[in-house]
């Protein structure tokens, strides 16, 4: 099943069609019953065949779909798992770039099989990443890993780099196969399943360089022209999201700035063990506890070094993410906004005609109409018939950018909701693991230093040394 | 630790001891050791205070003094806690006491004093002689000093450390009265000289390596753990970040509010932490600086023998060339080479009575320098026999000292450890109620 063209505007043949065509897509999905789960718990859809009649319903109804519920978090009932892992370095004549296994288990039964596996690069997320916003606007993608990381000079091929991609990489498609209408896409099954040569066909299908622009070109007038009445919720939405991005930046910057401050503690607490082994030559008495105290030094020196790796491996990268998702927040807003705008523009437009087609029927006809062999009325009678036929045209499409805006206000809200659940969800566990990590680290440092006492115990007690008080 | 059962190491048991806990260890260690003076009278330098004044040049000055207490050890036995007997002495002073001892004990490794300037500071701590932290550690340096000459078999009897610890006003009379400074100053001048010993005593010349060696990686130590503790510093300061934009972050989240709030105090404590920890780090610091400066004690100990050797040694030639100048008068043979024989050849033989003259004088000579070697030979004897007995009580106290020091560092890191499970395990909870 190929996805027919994905256009934001809406196709004037389709005028019967109270959708926007970008929502086709999933209708063709919707085959079984099984998927109502994906998408809601909500009883007042009471059967599956609703959503291919939905076609015909008003966007209130399809509300619904948007509703997310506690349970559909349940692990119990995920039924499609996917892993990234094995990263690999192909060579070409051209370019050198690395490719990941993407493995799925699913039950769901739009699949051919319940077990998948295939090699995607980078550019491939992104491909889908493009898809998704394209499809859904105001929905938020979870963010992907930034193309290039400029700080400290990484190398796109450095091990490191390639692993917090990977997992970064793991953490999106999940994210997209846990959200409920991200996961039914056609094009993540393609994604998923697709080998190779099907999905660079099948890229190939998306819309054309033209229509991108013709987005850009749109969605830039919108933004010039700006929103008027913006829903309040909105409003607090875009408040929240500006302070948002404002901490967790900070947050990021200063889990960086302990990551770094952590390895120029490293660099010195390297040569304490070293010094104390030093002295150990020149002592007799001592060089058993000093031996002792260097070898103590140099185990907290592996178990900072693994605290540090970690915190530059866990925190940092989530921190990082949602440092990333404020700007898809932001984009989001704003593209709601833009069409918000377009329907306002629109709305002007349609009641400046309506003025005009007053204006005009006030008006007799002109000279040169009478030149050209026509009757004042039946000019007169062609332009309102014009005008009519214009009016109605306009409130068709003011109509159906309605609808247009009222889905995409419901699915903002409804993804939003789910949004700051998720986020909840991911920094809270990311800061629980943590603090566990820290906790961890200075419990295995206590032990160290207990074992350092307890030789020294011994040993006085093998020399007879009892007392110490 | 303290669950294994053993009772008898309570400072090993007990991991929460407190540096100033672990000095009193110090001090008990060193009373009970008891010179007879400790046994009589309990020392400290209880305080500290600033004091202007004029100096020799006439210019006003800030100095610090410091306040000595001594109070009979019987009178405190029996419950009563009579008003110690107190003075005021200044650094200066301090190191007046000092330079007497080491003149007067040559063969003694004398206690260092506390650095006169802070060195191997890290960037918390500053390098000013003015400031409080900085007085209050050299206070307990001076203390340990008093407490360390207290409990030295033969500086505990010295006379004018006595009087040093009892007598305010007359004291640097009486010292200078003794004329060590003469000594002091003829003996620096011959110490700073360069001279080779013949045959270096091999004891000795290991001492002297070892004190080399002590003093380049205690420097050391001290260098990169000063270094360390100002990184660690930073790493902790940093956390208070934290708690700051936690709090900010607080105000804008629902459900995520209180837990924010509360872990950002947390981060706080946290990020304050660190000075507590890093000011008991100063204790450990101080006592590896004592060994520090204990280590050029040990060397100046080795010098001052090489220095009696080759008094000795030059004693020995002294008195075996005038032998031979003797022998060469009498038999009237030149066997080395001598101006006076040289100008004898060219201006002719003395008279029989010239020569009785020399001969006769030279006998004095040999004589006396017979004497000189004697005595030489006894100092050198004694000074190796002083010297190495102390060298040895030296080694003991060393040895037990610093493993002492290891021991309470170890006590620190695990006291830091426990305060850092403590502070994430609240994190933790705080953090779970997001």
């Amino acid at each position: 099943m190929s996805v027919p063209a994905v256009d934001n505007t809406v196709s004037s043949g389709n005028a019967s069609v109270a959708i926007p065509a970008d929502m086709s897509g999933q209708m063709l999905d919707l085959d079984e019953d099984d998927d109502l789960e994906v998408f809601s718990k909500d009883t007042t859809i009471t059967d599956g065949s609703s959503f291919n009649a939905s076609m015909q319903t008003s966007p209130a109804s399809m509300i619904n779909q948007y509703k997310f519920e506690e349970e559909e978090e349940d692990v119990g009932t995920k039924d499609i798992f996917v892993t990234v892992d094995n990263p690999e370095s192909h060579v070409t004549a051209i370019e050198t770039y690395i490719t990941y296994r993407v493995m799925t288990k699913t039950t769901r039964s739009e699949f051919d099989s319940s077990e998948f596996e295939v090699r995607r690069r980078y550019q491939d997320f992104l491909w889908l990443k493009g898809r998704l916003e394209e499809a859904h606007p105001t929905l938020i993608v979870h963010p992907l890993p930034e193309k290039f990381v400029m700080k400290g000079m990484v190398e796109r091929f450095n091990e490191d780099f390639i692993e917090t991609r990977r997992r970064a990489l793991h953490r999106f498609l999940n994210r997209i196969a846990e959200h409920p209408i991200f996961s039914s896409t056609e094009d993540f099954k393609i994604f998923l399943t697709a080998a190779s040569e099907e999905l660079i066909s099948h890229k190939k299908q998306g819309p054309g360089f033209l229509s991108r622009m013709g987005e850009t070109v749109k969605a830039v007038a919108a933004s010039v022209r700006g929103v008027r009445n913006r829903p309040e919720e909105f409003n607090d939405m875009q408040e929240y999201v500006e302070a948002f991005s404002q901490k967790i930046n900070s947050l990021d910057k200063v889990t960086q700035r302990i990551i770094r401050e952590q390895r120029e503690y490293l660099e010195e607490l390297k040569e304490c063990g070293p010094t104390y082994t030093l002295w150990s030559n020149s002592e007799q008495e001592l060089a058993e506890p000093l031996k002792n105290m260097a070898d103590c030094l140099d185990r907290c020196y592996k178990e900072t070094d693994e605290q540090v790796k970690q915190l530059n491996d866990q925190l940092s990268p989530a921190l990082h993410e949602y440092v990333l998702c404020t700007e898809t927040l932001k984009a989001v807003i704003r593209r709601r906004d833009n069409i918000q705008a377009d329907f306002e523009a629109k709305t002007e437009a349609l009641a400046t005609k309506k003025a005009d087609r007053e204006a005009d029927s006030k008006v007799l006809s002109l000279a040169w109409d009478s030149l050209v062999g026509r009757s004042p009325e039946e000019v007169k009678q062609q332009r309102q018939q014009k005008l009519k036929a214009e009016i109605k045209e306009m409130k068709d499409d003011l109509e159906k950018l309605e609808d247009r805006l009222e889905w995409a206000n419901n699915a903002l809200k409804s993804d939003w909701t789910r949004w700051n659940k998720v986020m909840r969800t991911d920094l809270r566990s990311a800061f629980v693991d943590t603090a566990e990590r820290n906790v961890s680290y200075y419990e295995k440092c206590l032990a160290i230093w207990e074992s350092f006492l307890h030789s020294q115990r011994t040993d006085a007690e093998a020399n007879g040394k009892a007392d110490f008080s | 630790m303290a669950d294994s059962g053993s009772e008898d190491i309570a400072v090993i048991g007990n991991t929460d001891l407190t540096p100033s806990e672990s000095q009193n260890n110090l001090k008990n260690t060193m009373v009970e050791k008891g010179t007879s003076l400790l046994k009589k009278m309990e020392i400290s330098v209880a305080e500290a205070e600033k004091r202007t004044g004029k100096n020799a040049v006439n210019m006003q000055e800030t100095y610090t003094v410091y306040l000595i207490e001594t109070r009979p050890v019987d009178a405190a036995s029996e419950g009563t806690s009579p008003v110690p007997d107190s003075l005021w002495r200044r650094y200066s002073e301090f190191e007046l006491l000092r330079n007497y001892l080491l003149v007067t004990y040559p063969f003694v490794v004398v206690p260092p004093l506390p650095e006169k300037r802070a060195e191997f500071v890290w960037h918390k701590l500053s390098a000013d002689n003015m400031d409080p932290d900085f007085v209050e550690r050299r206070r307990v340096g001076l203390e340990n000093f008093l407490l360390r000459v207290a409990s030295h078999p033969v500086l505990a009897r010295d006379n004018i450390f006595y009087l040093f610890l009892t007598e305010e006003k007359a004291w640097k009379e009486t010292v200078f009265e003794t004329g060590f400074q003469a000594k002091a100053d003829s003996r620096l001048k011959a110490l700073n000289a360069t001279f080779r010993v013949k045959n270096p005593d091999k004891r000795f010349a290991e001492m002297k390596h070892y004190g080399d060696e002590l003093q380049a990686v205690v420097s050391q130590l001290l260098r990169v753990r000063a270094r360390a503790a100002d990184r660690l510093y930073g790493v902790y300061k940093v956390h208070g970040n934290y708690g700051r934009v936690f709090s900010e972050w607080s105000a804008i989240e629902k459900e995520m509010g209180d837990g924010l709030q509360s872990a950002g105090h947390h981060m706080d404590a946290y990020a304050a932490s660190i000075d507590d920890i890093l000011e008991e780090e100063e204790h450990y610091a101080d006592q590896l600086k004592e060994y520090l400066f204990y280590a050029d004690a040990l060397r100046a100990v080795c010098r001052k023998h090489e220095l009696t050797q080759y008094e000795l040694e030059t004693a020995v030639q002294d008195l075996s060339s005038k032998k031979q100048q003797r022998e060469e008068l009498a038999t009237g043979t030149v066997r080395t080479f001598s101006l006076k024989g040289m100008t004898s050849k060219l201006f002719g033989q003395e008279t029989p009575e010239q020569r009785e003259a020399k001969l006769k004088m030279l006998e004095t000579q040999i004589e006396e320098g017979e004497e000189m070697v004697k005595d030489r030979n006894v100092e050198c004897e004694e000074f190796v026999k002083g010297a190495w007995t102390d060298i040895e009580r030296f080694k003991e106290q060393k040895d037990h000292d610093l493993r002492e020091a290891l021991i309470s560092y170890a006590i620190m890191q695990i006291s830091m450890c426990k305060k850092g499970i403590q502070v994430w395990n609240n994190a933790k909870e705080c953090f779970s109620k997001m």
